[in-house]
């Protein structure tokens, strides 16, 4: 692994470059290839995938909350909730502004939330904070049961959807692939309409899908390379220390809180537009913990193995629908083996490999060189 | 609010929210002795608790406790009673075994051994949720269908208990509600004094101040972390047991919210603090029967989160601060 990814680094800019465009288009492509055994049978394979990067985007935004900041946060679903609550309200329950309009609102509201929410609670540390934020969540769905403004536990229907280029026509169509036994053919009457946003095709919500994931990627390397994610790692590893060295950690704990609560609202009203319809239902605790274990799973703290955790935690339940009944169960087990098998995560972030390491040898140092004498140097 | 039926039957209302805080209290144990000691949330403590409802529900049934009266009823009841403590112990032994001990061996980070602990928690879970189809294949299900029929809904034995209720003034008071108190308050003092008073108990508290020095003191680490999870076990046995005469009703994800319930009460009194995990359950179980009576019972479960943030608001460590170790003798 370590190999490829060494050979990787070494390849010039521009190589680089061209793969990472090569992988983009492949994933853009990828619900029209239909690919025989990545695709899920009896599933639209369109929605799987719409699925797949709305656990992509939350676990980036996870990510920035428990992987750099270090908060426990159990009750994330809350944010999400916010911002597809917000974007049902504008859009169809109280108001019918378009989505457009709708979402920069909604991801406001959310933003302004996690401030809320973390400028009494981040006093609190470790799993205190973990049982608050789960506490924040539940609240923030047994509300919605219980208002009527929000339509209790009926939800709200009829959320608008993106506008679509060119009408209902569309622009052009797109043929998908068929798979045959061994052949390959161009599928004529199974198309899709580019950026059409309707009921049946799913596809344009995943490109809108891939293409936020994509944006948010380039802007959570710009934030972790930058002081704040510094800052961040800083008061992860010693909250104390951080605080000495001139680190206003309360600040930058609730900047962490306020941009993980943005993706996840982002996030949440893609996932209420695209669904057309929520109730309190779709945000139960269970997704947090969802969330967290596609997080914990990839490795929390490494952006391209949150996103494997992410497409682990979203896409395996989809592919194995036959085991239907038994997919909670291999679940709870595949999670059981994962933490016992590799528990620093699949893909666990550089630094901590090394501080791992380091403090290997250093107690391999201490226990050598008779306890006294090291521990004075 | 409706201040007028909280005040007519506040009593009655304290009673009964007494004995449900009675009842998070003793599963709040396990986590707050776990907590103690590895420093870790115990996920899925209350699917241990669920089994414990069970094996007293199976036991009740396979012992006729339907038809039976008096002196029968009290030993089918003792045996319920034992059954859920063994079973919960059991799964208590059995999930540190396979969820926490490789991951304690190899000093993995802490959220791992929360995601470790929520994958046992749904594999436990699904496992009661399924019990009718893994029965179908080893071809059990006809023999056991009284058992495992009806999986994925409410298993009921209401009915088999039909206690007194004691009418004092204008006020009705369930004979259940205060055996559930008296019972759950009596347990959690034997428990306090033996982990104060007890050679073992000191053992628990060495190893949850500092496990190195407690090490080096002749205290078998393993052997400790075993007993912690031990007494949860026994405790959320107990509270099963408790639970089933209040409530007579139980799922298989029936430990999800009262987990949930029992955590916040935990930290509520202070985490890894006995006495606090105690206060902290009936505190919350006052406040929910208090506020659901106030606001409506949807908003039950509202005010226990909105207690718990306003609390550590104001104390972020609960109300008695964390203290497994400190606690003196």
């Amino acid at each position: 692994m370590s190999k490829i990814k060494q050979r990787f680094v070494a390849l010039p800019k521009p190589v680089k470059i061209l793969l990472w465009v090569l992988l983009a288009l492949f994933a853009y492509a990828l619900p029209l290839l239909e690919p025989p055994i990545i695709s899920t049978p009896g599933v639209d394979f369109g929605g799987v995938l719409f699925v797949v990067t709305m656990y992509c985007l939350v676990a980036i935004g996870l990510n920035i909350v428990v992987g750099y900041a270090g908060l426990l946060d159990l009750g994330y679903v809350g944010f999400y909730a916010i911002g597809a609550y917000t974007a049902a309200v504008l859009t169809s329950f109280h108001a019918h502004w378009p989505l457009l309009l709708a979402i920069p609102v909604a991801v406001v509201v959310t933003t302004i939330s996690g401030v809320l929410l973390g400028a009494p609670t981040l006093r609190v540390r470790g799993d205190y904070l973990a049982i608050v934020t789960l506490g924040f969540g539940e609240i923030i769905r047994l509300v919605a049961v219980n208002t009527e403004w929000l339509g209790e536990r009926k939800g709200i229907s009829n959320i608008a959807r993106p506008p679509s280029i060119g009408g209902q026509e569309g622009l052009f169509e797109i043929p998908h692939l068929f798979w045959g036994d061994g052949t390959v053919l161009i599928d004529t009457k199974d198309t899709t309409q580019f950026l059409v946003f309707g009921v049946l095709d799913q596809i344009p919500y995943y490109w809108l899908g891939l293409t936020v994931v994509i944006v948010m990627l380039f802007a959570d390397r710009l934030i972790k390379n930058s002081r704040v994610g510094r800052a961040w790692e800083a008061t992860r590893e010693d909250e104390d220390a951080a605080e000495l060295m001139g680190v206003p950690t309360f600040k930058f704990k609730l900047l962490a809180f306020a941009t993980g609560a943005f993706v996840g609202g982002l996030a949440g009203s893609l996932y209420a537009s695209r669904q057309n319809f929520i109730n309190p239902d779709s945000f139960l605790l269970l997704y947090s913990i969802l969330f967290l274990a596609a997080v914990v799973v990839g490795g929390q703290g490494n952006r391209w193995g949150v996103l494997v955790g992410a497409i682990l935690v979203a896409y395996l339940p989809q592919r194995f629908r036959e085991f239907d009944d038994f997919r909670v169960l291999a679940f709870g087990l595949a999670l059981v083996l994962l933490a016992t098998l590799r528990p620093e995560g699949l893909f666990p972030p550089r630094r901590t490999v090394r501080a791992k390491h380091l403090e290997q040898e250093l107690e391999e140092l201490e226990e050598g060189a008779g306890g006294e004498e090291s521990a004075r140097v | 609010m409706n201040f007028d039926f909280l005040f007519s039957n506040l009593p009655q209302l304290t009673i009964g929210g007494l004995a449900f805080g009675a009842i998070y209290a003793l599963i709040a144990l396990g986590y707050t002795m776990v907590y103690g000691v590895l420093q870790l949330i115990n996920f899925a403590h209350s699917e241990v608790f669920m089994y414990g409802t069970f094996a007293m529900l199976w036991t009740v049934m396979a012992l006729g406790g339907a038809d039976a009266g008096g002196i029968q009823l009290i030993a089918i009841l003792i045996a319920a009673l034992f059954s859920a403590m063994a079973m919960s112990a059991i799964i208590a032994l059995l999930l540190e075994r396979v969820a926490y001990r490789p991951l304690i061996k190899k000093d993995a980070p802490r959220l791992i051994a929360l995601i470790s602990a929520i994958g046992a928690s749904f594999v436990l879970a699904e496992l009661m949720g399924l019990r009718d189809r893994i029965a179908g294949w080893v071809g059990l299900d006809d023999n056991l269908s009284e058992y495992v029929g009806k999986a994925r809904i409410n298993n009921s034995m209401a009915g088999v208990l039909d206690a007194p209720r004691w009418e004092i003034g204008n006020v009705t008071i369930s004979s259940i509600d205060v055996l559930v108190i008296v019972a759950a308050v009596g347990m959690m003092i034997l428990l306090d004094q033996f982990v104060r008073r007890s050679r073992l108990g000191k053992g628990i508290r060495a190893t949850s101040q500092d496990p190195e020095t407690a090490a080096l003191m002749g205290v078998n680490p393993t052997r400790t972390i075993q007993l912690t999870f031990l007494i949860g076990g026994l405790m959320a046995g107990i509270a099963a047991f408790l639970y089933m005469l209040k409530i007579e009703t139980t799922k298989f994800d029936v430990g999800f919210l009262l987990g949930v319930k029992a955590f916040t009460a935990a930290v509520l009194g202070g985490i890894g603090n006995l006495r606090g995990a105690l206060l902290g359950g009936l505190v919350l179980g006052v406040a929910e029967t208090w506020g659901s009576a106030l606001f409506g019972t949807e908003w039950r479960h509202v005010v226990a989160f909105v207690l718990l943030v306003v609390i550590l608001l104001f104390r972020p460590t609960g109300l008695l601060g964390e203290s497994l170790g400190k606690a003196r003798a």
